[in-house]
C-alpha cells in the first residue's frame, strides 16, 4: 500500500515536468512580443520602444532550452506574468479565483453522485421495465446535452421567466457586505465564509446564486454515474453471493442494500473521482453562462481577450490540479478496493 | 462472414434507440449534403459565411421569410442548415485523424512494449493532464482565428483516448497464438501489426470513435460559443447560441420572447449529439457481448 502510493508520488514530478514542457511548447508558437507579456509583471513596462530592448534583455531570442529553464525558474518563484483580465499578477488572480470554482464543484458533486447512484440502482432493479427505459432516455438525453445549451435554457426558464436562479455570485446588497472590512475572508468560498461570519442571510443568497450552475452540471454529468451504477448493479445481482443471500432467506431489502449495492459501488467510486476532477475543469462554460467569478470563466475571458500570460498560467494550474486530483483518486481506490493494491 | 454481417445488422436494427439514432444521422446527413438546395446561398461568396439579412442588431421572430427567426443580423435557419455541414466536417476530420494517430501510437507502444511503451504512455498521460476543453481553448487561441485552427487544436488533444485503447487491446492480442505463429514464420513487425494485430482490435476503436463524435462536436461548438476559433459570422451552431446570450433575459413581461434564438440551434445540437451517442451505444452492444445488459 505504502509502496503503491510512493511509486505514484515518484511519477508526480515527472508528470508536472511534462505538463510544463507542453505548456512551454505552446508558448513557443507565440511571437517574442506576445511572449514578453508572460514574463513582465508590470504593464507600464510593456509600452513604447522599450519592447525590443526587453526582448533581448529577457533573452527571448536565446536557444529554446535556455528559455525553458529560465521560464521554469520564474514559474517556481510564482511569477507567471501580469494578467490583463484579472488586473493583477496571474498567480495571485488564480489563487483568488480558485476557491469559487472549488465551491461550485463541491456543491455540484453532492447531487450528481447521490442522484446518479440512487437512480442507477432504481434502474437496475427495474431492469427492462418502464422505469428503466424512462431513466435510460433521461440519462442519454442529459449526456447529449451540451452544457451551454442546457445552461442557456435553465437561465431562460428558471431565471428570466420564473425568477428562481439568479446569475452572478451574490445580490448587490450582499456584495457590499462581503466587500466591507467587517466581513472576514477565510476560505475564499462565499458560502463557507458567510457561515463562518455567522451571516445566514448571505449564505442563503450565495447558495441561491449557485443553484442554476448546480442544476445544469447535475443534469449534464449525472448520466455517467447513473449508467455505471446501473450496469455494475446488474452484474452484481447475478453473482453467486447474492443468490446465496436470497437462498438464506434474507429479506430483499437486506440483500440489495447490504450484499448487492455495496459491491456494486466499487466501480462507481472510481468514476465519481473522475467526475470530481472533471468538474473542477469543466466549469469553464457554466461559469461563463451564469456570469460567475471563477477559474473557468477567467480562462474563457483570457482566451477571448488574448491575454496570453493568464491563459498559460491557468493551463499550468489546471494541469497541476488534474494531476494531483487523479493521484488522490488512484490512491483512494487502493483504500476502497483491495484488489488494486495487489496489481 | 456475410451471414455474420447480416446477423449483426439485424441485431443493430432490432434495437429501437439504434434505429432512432440511425434515422437522425441519415436526416442530418441529407441536410448537410443538400444544404445548397435547402438554404441556397444568396451571393457567390463563401457559403459557410452566414449572410447579413438585416441592419438592426435586434433579433426577429420566425416569419415566412426567416422560418427560424433572425439573430445577430443573420438568418438562424441558414445557420442551422450550414452549421450541420460544419459539425460533420469538424467531427469527421478530427475523429479520423486523431484515431489514426492513436492507432499508430497505440500499436507501437503495445507491440514493442518495455521502454517504448513506457515513454509513449507517459507522453499520453501528459497530454491527458490538461482538461480537454481548456487545452482546446488554449491551443486554438494561440494558433489564431479559423476553423482549421480549431480542428488542429482538437486533434492535438484527442488522439490519446484511442491510443490507450489500442495499446490495451494489442497487449491482449499479442499473446495470441496466431501472432506467435506469424513471428515464427519471420513476418516483419510492421506487417504483423498491420495484418494480424490491428484487424483483431479495430472494432472497439471504431465504436469509441463514434461515441467520441458527440463530445468533439460539443467542444468545437463550445469554442465558437465562447467566440474563439471560427471567424465572426461562420455558420456554426455554437456561434448562433453565442448571439442568444445577450438576449437571454427577454423583455419586460415577456421573459421567453427570444426563445427561438436558443431553441433552434440548441435542438439541432442535442439531436446531432444524441444520434451519435445512440448509434455508438448500439454498436457497443452489438459488437461487445460482455457489455451487453
Amino acid at each position: 500500500m505504502v509502496f503503491y502510493i510512493l511509486r505514484r508520488l515518484l511519477f508526480l514530478p515527472l508528470a508536472l515536468f511534462g505538463v510544463s514542457l507542453l505548456v512551454f511548447t505552446m508558448i513557443g508558437f507565440l511571437s517574442p512580443y506576445q511572449r514578453l507579456a508572460t514574463f513582465i509583471n508590470n504593464p507600464e513596462r510593456l509600452k513604447g520602444e522599450n519592447v525590443d530592448k526587453l526582448i533581448s534583455q529577457y533573452g527571448l531570442d536565446d536557444p529554446i532550452f535556455i528559455q525553458y529553464l529560465r521560464w521554469l525558474k520564474n514559474v517556481f518563484r510564482g511569477n507567471l506574468g501580469w494578467s490583463y483580465v484579472g488586473k493583477g499578477p496571474v498567480f495571485e488572480v488564480i489563487l483568488e479565483r480558485f476557491p469559487y470554482t472549488l465551491e461550485l464543484t463541491i456543491f455540484s458533486v453532492i447531487p450528481i453522485i447521490f442522484l446518479g447512484i440512487s437512480l442507477g440502482v432504481i434502474s437496475a432493479l427495474h431492469h427492462n421495465r418502464v422505469v428503466d427505459h424512462a431513466l435510460r432516455i433521461f440519462a442519454v438525453v442529459g449526456w447529449s446535452f451540451p452544457d451551454f445549451v442546457f445552461g442557456l435554457m435553465v437561465l431562460m426558464v428558471f431565471y428570466s421567466a420564473l425568477g428562481w436562479f439568479p446569475p452572478g455570485n451574490l445580490s448587490i446588497w450582499a456584495e457590499t457586505v462581503v466587500k466591507s472590512p467587517v466581513f472576514r475572508h477565510i476560505t475564499g468560498m462565499l458560502t463557507f465564509d458567510a457561515l463562518l461570519n455567522g451571516r445566514l442571510d448571505i449564505f442563503w443568497d450565495a447558495l441561491r446564486h449557485l443553484l442554476g450552475p448546480i442544476f445544469t452540471l447535475t443534469y449534464v454529468e449525472l448520466a455517467f454515474i447513473l449508467r455505471i451504477t446501473r450496469s455494475s448493479m446488474l452484474e452484481v445481482l447475478q453473482r453467486d453471493y447474492v443468490r446465496t443471500a436470497r437462498a438464506k432467506g434474507l429479506s430483499e431489502k437486506v440483500v440489495i442494500n447490504k450484499h448487492a449495492r455495496r459491491n456494486a459501488l466499487i466501480p462507481v467510486a472510481t468514476v465519481s473521482g473522475q467526475t470530481v476532477v472533471g468538474l473542477l475543469a469543466g466549469t469553464v462554460i457554466v461559469e461563463t453562462i451564469f456570469n460567475r467569478t471563477g477559474l473557468g470563466s477567467f480562462m474563457a475571458l483570457a482566451a477571448q481577450q488574448l491575454d496570453y500570460a493568464s491563459i498559460m498560467g491557468g493551463t499550468l494550474f489546471f494541469g497541476l490540479i488534474l494531476i494531483l486530483g487523479n493521484l488522490c483518486v488512484d490512491v483512494s481506490y487502493a483504500f476502497i478496493d483491495p484488489r488494486v493494491r495487489l496489481e | 462472414m456475410k451471414r455474420e454481417t447480416r446477423r449483426l445488422l439485424k441485431k443493430f436494427f432490432s434495437n429501437f434507440s439504434a434505429c432512432l439514432g440511425f434515422v437522425l444521422l441519415v436526416f442530418f446527413f441529407i441536410v448537410a449534403v443538400g444544404a445548397p438546395y435547402i438554404a441556397p446561398p444568396k451571393s457567390a461568396r463563401d457559403p459557410y459565411m452566414m449572410p447579413i439579412v438585416t441592419w438592426s442588431s435586434n433579433p426577429l421572430p420566425p416569419s415566412p421569410e426567416h422560418p427560424f427567426g433572425v439573430a445577430g443580423k443573420r438568418d438562424i435557419f441558414y445557420g442551422v442548415v450550414w452549421g450541420t455541414r460544419t459539425a460533420f466536417r469538424i467531427g469527421i476530420i478530427v475523429t479520423v485523424v486523431s484515431t489514426l494517430i492513436g492507432l499508430a501510437v497505440g500499436s507501437i507502444a503495445g507491440y514493442f512494449g518495455k521502454l517504448v511503451d513506457e515513454i509513449l504512455m507517459r507522453i499520453t498521460d501528459i497530454f491527458m493532464a490538461i482538461p480537454f476543453l481548456v487545452a482546446a481553448i488554449v491551443l486554438a487561441t494561440i494558433l489564431g482565428a479559423g476553423l482549421d485552427k480549431v480542428i488542429i487544436a482538437l486533434i492535438v488533444f484527442s488522439w490519446m483516448y484511442s491510443a490507450r485503447l489500442v495499446r490495451g487491446n494489442i497487449l491482449q492480442v499479442k499473446e495470441e497464438q496466431f501472432v506467435m505463429a506469424a513471428r515464427a514464420l519471420g513476418v516483419s513487425d510492421f506487417m504483423i501489426i498491420l495484418r494480424h494485430v490491428l484487424p483483431n482490435s479495430i472494432f472497439p476503436v471504431l465504436i469509441q470513435a463514434s461515441m467520441r463524435m458527440g463530445s468533439l462536436v460539443i467542444t468545437a461548438a463550445a469554442l465558437s460559443f465562447l467566440g474563439i476559433g471560427a471567424p465572426q459570422g461562420y455558420a456554426d451552431w455554437g456561434a448562433l447560441l453565442n448571439y442568444a446570450r445577450n438576449w437571454m433575459m427577454g423583455s419586460q413581461g415577456e421573459a421567453l420572447r427570444y426563445w427561438y434564438m436558443t431553441v433552434f440551434p440548441g435542438v439541432a445540437m442535442v439531436l446531432f449529439v444524441l444520434a451519435w451517442n445512440l448509434v455508438g451505444d448500439a454498436l457497443r452492444d452489438v459488437f461487445d457481448p460482455r457489455l451487453r445488459m
